[in-house]
């Protein structure tokens, strides 16, 4: 058992710094920018970061590759014709849900 | 240009996010509590972090006693990306967001509310931003809550389907401004293909998942931001 003096001291630390890289940009940048390639680069960086984060670890965030991808295309489907975040993410962990049973009670994975 | 205010649509958004963080909380408590932290350290954790990669690295710091610097370096190259996305944030506000909401905001600036906000068209104000942060800290909260409590109650098939939600948000975001516009869609592309290869290739084994990331992103924006920079009309 950690000590409540020793663990809150951790903490502190551990929740400082990340506050501070969160804060410190956005209180600070007040104004716009007007510099083109920095104005591109922040309109492009959302993208880049949605797409990093998705690629490859979509394929390891369920119990298996094949619901994940199950959820992936249903997921792509949805987005294309341009539907809620609500309705496609819901939607995507359907397809996951209705895979693993489908796998499961198959006796393909357990 | 379009400004979005509305609280409620601010809440409606956060719901995707909820639900993403809710698995992903509730496997953070059942990592916490099983490293040795009590149900309350492990709450107190997600309430003041609210970073999911950061507060799994962070939990055996505390636990095997190391350094404090470890903690402080090992938080700050893993966030590090925030940065990036506070930056990119901060020119997406309305003048209607006050010095005290940025304090405020900046707090629960995670990948999937940047990302939300982000994917809005025109800026947001602070009504939205304080709906679309409240339903993802409870999420977050809660679903940590529940995973250091009752870990193995919920079956695995529901914990396994809630693990795509985030994801699925994600790609949402991105194919509908990807359709329209093929150097977001090249973006996009580049930087899932630029992790893959960091990803699988064993040379990269070094390098973090968020520093991956950060590499990546900054990457794939600054190749497009020379071979297609943004028109003022298009902003």
């Amino acid at each position: 058992m950690i000590s409540a003096p020793v663990f809150f001291t951790y903490l502190a630390v551990m929740a400082g710094v990340t506050y501070l890289i969160r804060m410190i940009p956005l209180v600070l940048c007040r104004k716009k920018i007007t510099n083109r390639f920095i104005r591109s680069f922040l309109h492009y960086i959302p993208y880049a970061v949605l797409g990093a984060m998705t690629f490859p670890a979509i394929f390891t965030s369920t119990s298996f590759v094949a619901s994940a991808i199950a959820g992936l295309i249903t997921a792509a489907v949805l987005a294309y014709f341009e539907k809620g975040l609500l309705l496609v993410s819901a939607s995507a962990c359907g397809a996951v849900l209705v895979c693993e049973l489908i796998l499961i009670n198959s006796g393909v994975a357990v | 240009m379009k400004t979005n205010n509305s609280f409620f649509k601010g809440i409606k958004d956060g719901i995707p996010i909820c639900l993403g963080y809710l698995s992903v909380a509730f496997a953070f408590g059942i990592f916490a509590v099983s490293s040795g932290l009590t149900v309350w350290q492990s709450v107190l954790i997600s309430m003041a972090n609210v970073t999911s990669a950061g507060q799994l690295a962070g939990v055996p710091i505390i636990t095997l006693g190391l350094p404090l610097a470890e903690m402080a370096l090992t938080q700050f190259v893993i966030n590090l990306r925030y940065a990036l996305m506070s930056i990119s944030l901060s020119q997406k506000l309305d003048s209607n967001v006050r010095l005290i909401d940025r304090f405020l905001i900046s707090f629960l600036n995670t990948d999937e509310i940047f990302a939300v906000a982000s994917g809005n068209e025109g800026t947001v104000g602070r009504r939205y931003l304080y709906g679309l942060i409240l339903t993802p800290f409870i999420g977050w909260t809660s679903g940590t809550l529940i995973g250091a409590v009752a870990g193995n109650i919920l079956p695995s098939v529901v914990t396994s389907a809630l693990g795509i939600a985030i994801y699925a948000m994600f790609i949402a975001i991105v194919i509908p401004p990807a359709k329209k516009n093929s150097a977001i869609a090249g973006v996009a592309i580049l930087s899932v293909a630029l992790n893959c290869i960091i990803s699988y290739v064993p040379v990269f084994d070094g390098i973090s998942g968020g520093m991956a990331i950060i590499i990546c992103a900054v990457i794939s924006s600054a190749v497009f931001s020379v071979i297609r920079p943004v028109k003022e009309e298009t902003e």
